[in-house]
């Protein structure tokens, strides 16, 4: 019997985190059910918590694991039969499958888990927690803390997805290459997806959150492992990780927003910075440049510059313009407004954001009003800056955010000989 | 006990928020953090909630068909939930001494604004002797 220990037991998980996928992969394979697989893993993975941090961890954890679930499998599959059994169905069709043999614990087995719990027919949101749970091997309860959710609604969450992967009768093995890559592209919006849940959440209450972010980098880091030769996700591994790098600039102590331009830089992580940069820079070295190289590429330029003075703002504003090229999505061209308001002046900026004003996916948002704003203050109106400064405030869902344009339009309002009441404009 | 403790505030009061000065809004924001610490550090934290600004609020209601029917057109008179807040306390004095500590909390010129803050007793599933 060894000691229970904080550090061991953090060790512990690391390590039943690590085998989670992989175990889950070789069940879901060997039983051909991977909703029923999942359940197993999940009970084999509470079982290890309650064990390995008091008696030690087993000589080979990932065959315990395997070990375990399989049980339950079995377990599970019996009381299936007779189940069906007592409800006169035919036993003929019992899925009772033994398995022989252990099968090689493969690369292929996780990847074809991504593109399970990433699959396209999925809501985002389940899509997040299932891959949160089956690939991160989160428990549920800490799925639901980061996303301040009641644990049974996020059970049901989980659960419900699994039964729409049942439903649509995915078989548990890799696709071809069509489908891969339509696929492959859903696996990278769901972890940029988890990784800005929790880069986005400020601290104190939310502390919780950041550690999707750091969940979400490793997911990607075992993706790059499996598809090293995919510059795409090399490219999304980068971007998280040069963005990550500022965090912990990006907010106050006590969680208010501190703009990119105003970060004391000497809080940026550096090694994070240049493993970005290194692996930036081998997947721009291969054929095809894809969106989230570009944004990589973007983040690198930030995080390079010294004082926000030397940021290289033309070629931020030339790669803004390959990726406007690549993507319709408007928060590009919101962005490379900004790019083209700090090479060829504010004036430039506003004249392109009038381009947003009729699209309607983005018209009522904050941002827009956000930027309008900044770019105003720049062209010395401060009196318009202030009221978009106030629109943009009241269209926020975001605390801190809310606080932060609250305080920018103050500062202006007080340096303003008149101030009243924030009208509409425009 | 549970309550619930809600902040309304008026349309105007929304329209005044915005011309405060950045010290009052510094000011108003640390007492909101002061107070939710304070209350997780004494236990009766359960949880708390400030509401986006209601320009987008609408009223719905179910028509014949059941299908949403949406309403955006509210009374000026009217007040809208800004937050809540609920805690676990031992007696309804508590809850209403977190409500004065709320209402108290500084505005322009870090006068108190005194604010009316609505305490509900939260229903358990418990039965009553």
């Amino acid at each position: 019997m060894q000691p229970t220990s904080t550090p061991e037991l953090a060790g512990c998980e690391r390590l039943w985190r690590e085998l989670a996928p992989q175990v889950l992969g070789v069940i879901a394979r060997r039983f051909r059910d991977f909703t029923a697989a999942e359940d197993a893993v999940q009970e084999a993975l509470i079982a290890a918590a309650l064990k390995w941090p008091r008696q030690g961890l087993p000589q080979n954890p990932r065959g315990w694991l395997i070990q375990v679930a399989s049980r339950r499998m079995t377990d599970h599959l019996r009381s299936e039969e007779a189940r069906r059994r007592r409800e006169g169905e035919a036993a003929s069709e019992s899925q009772t499958v033994t398995p022989a043999e252990i099968p090689a614990i493969g690369a292929d087995d996780t990847l074809t888990l991504f593109y399970m719990c990433c699959h396209p027919s999925l809501t985002p949101s389940s899509a997040i927690a299932l891959t949160l749970r089956a690939l991160g091997g989160l428990t549920t309860a800490e799925i639901a803390h980061a996303f301040l959710v009641p644990e049974a609604t996020m059970a049901q969450r989980i659960s419900r997805a699994k039964q729409s992967i049942r439903a649509s009768r995915v078989p548990f093995q890799l696709p071809n290459g069509q489908e891969r890559a339509e696929l492959l592209r859903s696996v990278l919006q769901v972890l940029y997806l988890i990784f800005n849940e929790g880069y986005t959440s400020s601290v104190g209450p939310n502390l919780q959150r950041q550690e999707l972010s750091r969940e979400a980098i490793r997911l990607a880091r075992s993706l790059h492992a499996i598809l090293s030769r995919d510059a795409e996700v090399a490219g999304l591994l980068a971007l998280m990780l040069l963005t990550d790098a500022r965090r912990g600039a990006r907010m106050t102590s006590d969680g208010e927003l501190v703009p990119l331009d105003k970060q004391d830089r000497c809080l940026w992580d550096r090694e994070e910075i240049s493993e970005g940069v290194e692996l930036l820079t081998a997947a721009l070295a291969k054929a095809s440049v894809g969106p989230y190289q570009l944004q990589a590429a973007i983040a690198a330029l930030h995080d390079e510059a010294h004082r926000a003075e030397d940021t290289d703002w033309p070629q931020i504003l030339a790669l803004y313009e390959l990726l406007k090229l690549m993507s319709d999505n408007p928060m590009v061209i919101l962005n490379h407004a900004i790019a083209a308001a700090m090479v060829h002046g504010p004036g430039k900026g506003l004249e392109l954001l009038r381009t947003l004003d009729s699209d309607e996916r983005i018209a009522g948002h904050h941002r827009v009003a956000a930027v309008r704003a900044h770019l105003l203050e720049m062209a010395g109106d401060p009196e318009a800056a202030l009221t978009f400064y106030r629109i943009a405030a009241s269209r926020t869902t975001s605390t801190p955010e809310r606080n932060y344009l609250m305080m920018r339009a103050a500062r202006l309002g007080e340096m303003l000989p008149l101030r009243d009441a924030p009208r509409e404009r425009g | 006990m549970k309550y619930i403790l809600m902040m309304h505030v008026s349309k105007e009061g929304y329209g005044v928020f915005g011309a405060w000065t950045e010290k009052d809004i510094q000011a108003n924001i640390a007492c909101v953090k002061a107070l939710n610490k304070a209350l997780t550090e004494s236990g009766e934290f359960v949880s708390a909630e400030g509401l986006a600004f209601p320009h987008q609020a609408r009223l719905v209601r179910a028509g014949n068909d059941g299908a949403p029917i949406t309403d955006g057109v509210f009374p000026e008179s009217k007040e809208y939930l800004a937050g809540y807040l609920v805690v676990d306390v031992e007696s309804v004095e508590r809850a209403y001494a977190i409500a004065a500590r709320w209402s108290a909390f500084p505005g322009p010129g870090g006068a108190p604004l005194n604010m009316a803050i609505e305490v509900r007793q939260v229903m358990s599933g418990r039965l009553e002797e």
